[in-house]
């Protein structure tokens, strides 16, 4: 038997991620906290992208229009008054969801480097339209007062229990996508990416499982989202702009495409990454840059296929 | 009166058009041949309006910096080729999206850090600073017709190259063919990289014709990349023809459904409809227009014939 | 007799200048095994390819018990029960060999759309999917990864993902090329056991094989159909002896065996 390093690795990030709250207020880091809610937010999202890219070799450069729709969803209902969660959240989804459905409907007749082009064009358009929308701010978006209400079960303002919402969600779409690749919908998709044509003649209508599986994708994101709507306080068209998109397609590749944590640790290392470089110099991006680079050339199978090479050696 | 408005749209919109040309032309061939997706196109958009901007001070005359800066970018085009595309053309379209997502950001850092973080803009001399009076009264500035006869000019050009000429064939026989091309005894590794420092240079003017109208300023090519992509994708990949028609398409219908339709909508709704709905709508129509072509089409209007 | 469970009727298809079929008309039986042979480029895979949905044909008429499927999809084929071979092997490489025949079963089982329950638990899905690779003599690579398997257990493999699935017309494309003498000769009893629950449209090289199974031949040369019948009548045909005599050296004359 190998040494189970894998599993190790993931309980112990999980574990982390669980006890994070008491350890920053006995250490008085309160930062360290928004920091963890930002790669936890993040990482949902690049969970969901991995249900579609990793598994189903959808290649989709427009995620992050799911993550401005969701956090939409929070800040259009709050500007009319309406702060109840059991609207903003359902909203979130459905929205995710139904735009995927339109879109995907598109996107999926194409295949290869057309429906990278396209799922771009898409979000593209999304946050044209939002930027032309002078009611809810244009360019600039809109502050929320306040977040998403759970009236006497959740209390979204306190730090904590966001935080733990925020886990829930993370560990959520985690399991979510566990239970999907493994049962038979799940099989389908993998087939569809492994070999079409061979899912086809088996009497599978792939299009079918891949739009089901774009649409189960979107509506993850939307949640996302609104979780980054109310994290931020506040919406804007630039949540969905494609580089965005890039850095969730990044964080999916980094930790290992088609491994269930992979976007997790893609997500805690990018986004510390990140941090770290951009408090250090303010020429940053030519620095990530060159990583990413570096990264795409010479790293293959991101950290999870690191972790199963060690596992292996052992 | 209406129609003077009518003419000085329908100029914009060729202007738009000739630009996207030169952006997506070089896309589409790179993509055609060497199936390589190249999200950087944007930053050699981009760099060549720099180029532009430090030569027109240096050098005080804008069409010889222009001429230096399109054969910088070629350069710095065969540059980008040698050090990172051509290890990523047998890598999956995935690796190829993330490298060049890291080229973009190493760019944009780049530019930061040479030229700083504010726009720069670019004088124009006088005599292209102007306006010339054409009959009925329109008054058309110089720069943008001379933008419009450069693009065209480029594009005559660039067909001439791919439908006549002995390397113009064998980009053609490249593009349907890769193996027969180096059948052919053809150096398959040079044709790639003239290829895509041709694309480069085509890319970097448009960013220079720009310039002086808006200022070059860090990440200009990001948004209208997508753009580019859009025309490609409905010209069908890989070819010039389609990147020529569509990018026309393209830029008529952006400048015309910004002008035009809140006046069209008037007569299917009210006012105040018409005046929240056309402003999204016009953001959403190069986009739709995409999406309709493909609905029919969904490799393009002119696919390439076999892959 | 009972109507055909396949008729096609005309069936034509050209790729540029060359026609790869050209008017064929094939009736295969309930219940029987229906060879076709002819030479490489006669267009035995074209028509297959044709059968299964994947190529349109240009004109002509299929029918599938009683039904025009003719514009049918390739998958809404294979549910009605029209399952595939392929010539050159294509199977799942990234997935296991169970898996590779778990779908196949699971395509047949309808019920596609769970998202919960692990379908490797399943045993509606893993009981037929290991029934499958032991017909075919794979049991024991059930849980090897299916890129790894050798070329003749790709072949196997192939085989058993056309049997998982419970179709009742196998289109079969030269399923021994490849194969070693040992698992050649199993799949030929294999392939006549089947004969009680299936019918088989079965194209074969090797005539041993071919003259061993078949209830009916057809031999297609250059697209055409040149002669449909039974063995005996085949291998006394005159047509068909000069069209193979000149393809192919002597003694391989057909039905030496
Ligand atoms: N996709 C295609 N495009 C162009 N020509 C094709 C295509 N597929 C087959 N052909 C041609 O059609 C003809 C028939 O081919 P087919 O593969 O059906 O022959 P076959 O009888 O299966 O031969 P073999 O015994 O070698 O498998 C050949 O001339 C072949 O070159
Ligand atoms: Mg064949």
């Amino acid at each position: 038997m190998h040494p189970p390093v894998r599993l190790g690795v993931r309980i112990a990030v999980l574990l982390a991620l669980a006890v994070l709250p008491a350890l920053t207020g006995a250490l008085d880091q309160p930062f360290l906290l928004d920091l963890a809610l930002r790669i936890m937010i993040l990482a949902t999202a690049a969970v969901s992208l991995n249900l579609i890219l990793g598994y189903g070799g959808m290649i989709s450069f427009g995620h992050a229009a799911y993550i401005g729709i969701g956090a939409y969803a929070v800040g259009i209902p709050a500007y009319y008054g309406e702060y109840s969660g059991y609207v903003q959240l359902p909203l979130a989804i459905g929205a995710g969801a139904l735009f995927a459905l339109v879109t995907g409907y598109i996107c999926l007749r194409t295949k290869g480097v057309y429906f990278i082009m396209i799922t771009l064009a898409f979000a593209q358009m999304a946050y044209f339209a939002f930027v032309s929308i002078e009611e809810y701010g244009g360019d600039d978006g809109l502050v929320i007062e306040q977040r998403s209400e759970f009236t006497g079960i959740i209390d979204m303002e306190s730090t904590h229990q966001f935080y733990y919402v925020v886990l829930v969600f993370l560990v959520g779409a985690l399991y979510l996508v566990s239970r999907i690749v493994n049962a038979r919908f799940g099989m389908a998709v993998q087939g569809a990416k492994d070999n079409d044509q061979r899912m086809q003649s088996l009497g599978f209508d792939t299009f079918r499982y891949r739009l089901a599986c774009y649409v189960i994708a979107g509506a993850m994101a939307a949640a996302a989202g609104w979780l980054m709507g109310n994290y931020n306080y506040f919406f804007s068209p630039e949540m969905m702009g494609w580089t965005h998109s890039g850095e969730l397609i990044f964080m999916v590749v980094l930790g290992g495409a088609g491994s269930l944590f992979g976007p997790l640790y893609g997500a805690i290392v990018l986004i510390i990454l990140e941090e770290q470089l951009s408090s250090a110099t303010v020429y940053w991006p030519l620095i990530l840059g060159a990583i990413l680079i570096a990264v795409v050339l010479f790293a293959r199978g991101g950290l999870e296929g690191m972790l199963a090479k060690l596992e292996r050696r052992k | 009166m209406e129609w003077v408005l009518f003419v000085s749209q329908l100029l914009n919109g060729l202007q738009l058009g000739v630009l996207l040309f030169l952006l997506a032309a070089g896309l589409t061939l790179v993509f055609g041949i060497m199936d390589f997706v190249n999200l950087a196109h944007g930053s050699l958009y981009m760099m060549g309006a720099y180029f532009c901007v430090t030569l027109t001070s240096a050098l005080g005359s804008f069409p010889l910096a222009v001429l230096l800066a399109v054969i910088l970018t070629f350069i710095l085009g065969i540059a980008v080729e040698l050090i990172v595309s051509r290890h990523l053309y047998q890598r999956d379209h995935l690796d190829q999206v993330l490298a060049t997502f890291g080229l973009i950001l190493f760019f944009n850092g780049a530019v930061h850090l040479i030229w700083g973080p504010e726009g720069n803009p670019i004088a124009l001399p006088d005599y292209l600073n102007g306006r010339i009076s054409l009959p009925a009264g329109i008054e058309i500035p110089t720069f943008r017709l001379v933008i419009i006869a450069i693009g065209l000019a480029v594009a005559v050009g660039l067909i001439w190259l791919v439908t006549k000429t002995r390397m113009g064939m064998l980009i053609r026989a490249g593009a349907s063919n890769r193996r027969m091309a180096g059948a052919l005894g053809v150096d398959i590794r040079k044709l790639f990289t003239l290829v895509f420092a041709l694309g480069a240079a085509m890319a970097g003017l448009a960013g220079m014709m720009i310039a002086p109208i808006t200022e070059a300023n860090i990440g200009m090519g990001d948004d209208i990349l997508i753009v580019a992509f859009v025309v490609i994708i409905i010209g069908g990949i890989g070819s010039i023809r389609g990147a020529f028609i569509a990018a026309l398409l393209v830029g008529m219908i952006d400048v015309m459904g910004r002008s035009y339709l809140d006046d069209f909508m008037k007569l299917i709704m009210d006012n105040q409809s018409a005046e929240t709905a056309s402003p999204a709508l016009s953001a959403m129509a190069i986009y739709i227009l995409m999406a309709g072509i493909l609905y029919f089409r969904p490799r393009g209007l002119f696919p390439p014939r076999h892959r | 007799m009972n109507a055909p469970l396949l008729e096609t009727r005309g069936l034509s298809k050209a790729f540029g200048g060359i026609t790869a079929t050209e008017g064929v008309d094939l009736d295969v039986g309930e219940g029987k095994i229906h060879a076709v042979i002819g030479p490489n480029g006669a267009g035995k895979t074209t028509l297959i390819a044709q059968l299964a949905g994947m190529l349109a044909p240009d004109s002509g008429r299929i029918i599938f018990a009683g039904r025009d499927i003719t514009r049918l999809p390739t998958h809404a084929r294979a549910r009605l029960g029209i399952a595939r071979s392929f010539q050159i092997t294509s199977i799942f490489h990234a997935m296991s060999v169970l898996d590779n025949t778990l779908l196949a079963v699971q395509a047949h089982d309808g019920h596609s759309y769970r998202f919960w329950r692990r379908a490797r638990r399943d045993k509606r899905l893993t009981g037929p999917a290991m029934a499958a690779l032991e017909q075919v003599g794979l049991g024991h690579k059930a849980a090897s990864n299916a890129s790894g398997l050798s070329h003749g257990e790709h072949r196997q493999l192939e085989i058993a993902m056309a049997l998982a699935g419970a179709s009742k017309l196998l289109l079969l494309d030269e399923p021994m090329a490849g194969m070693g003498a040992e698992e050649s000769a199993r799949m030929v009893v294999l392939l006549r056991g089947l004969k009680e629950t299936k019918s088989i449209l079965l194209i074969e090289h090797d005539m041993d094989v071919v003259f061993a199974l078949a209830d009916r031949i057809t031999v297609m040369v250059d697209g055409k159909a040149i002669a449909s019948g039974k063995p005996e009548q085949i291998r006394a045909d005159e047509n068909v002896r000069r069209a193979y005599l000149g393809m192919e050296g002597p003694g391989e004359t057909i039905g030496d065996a």
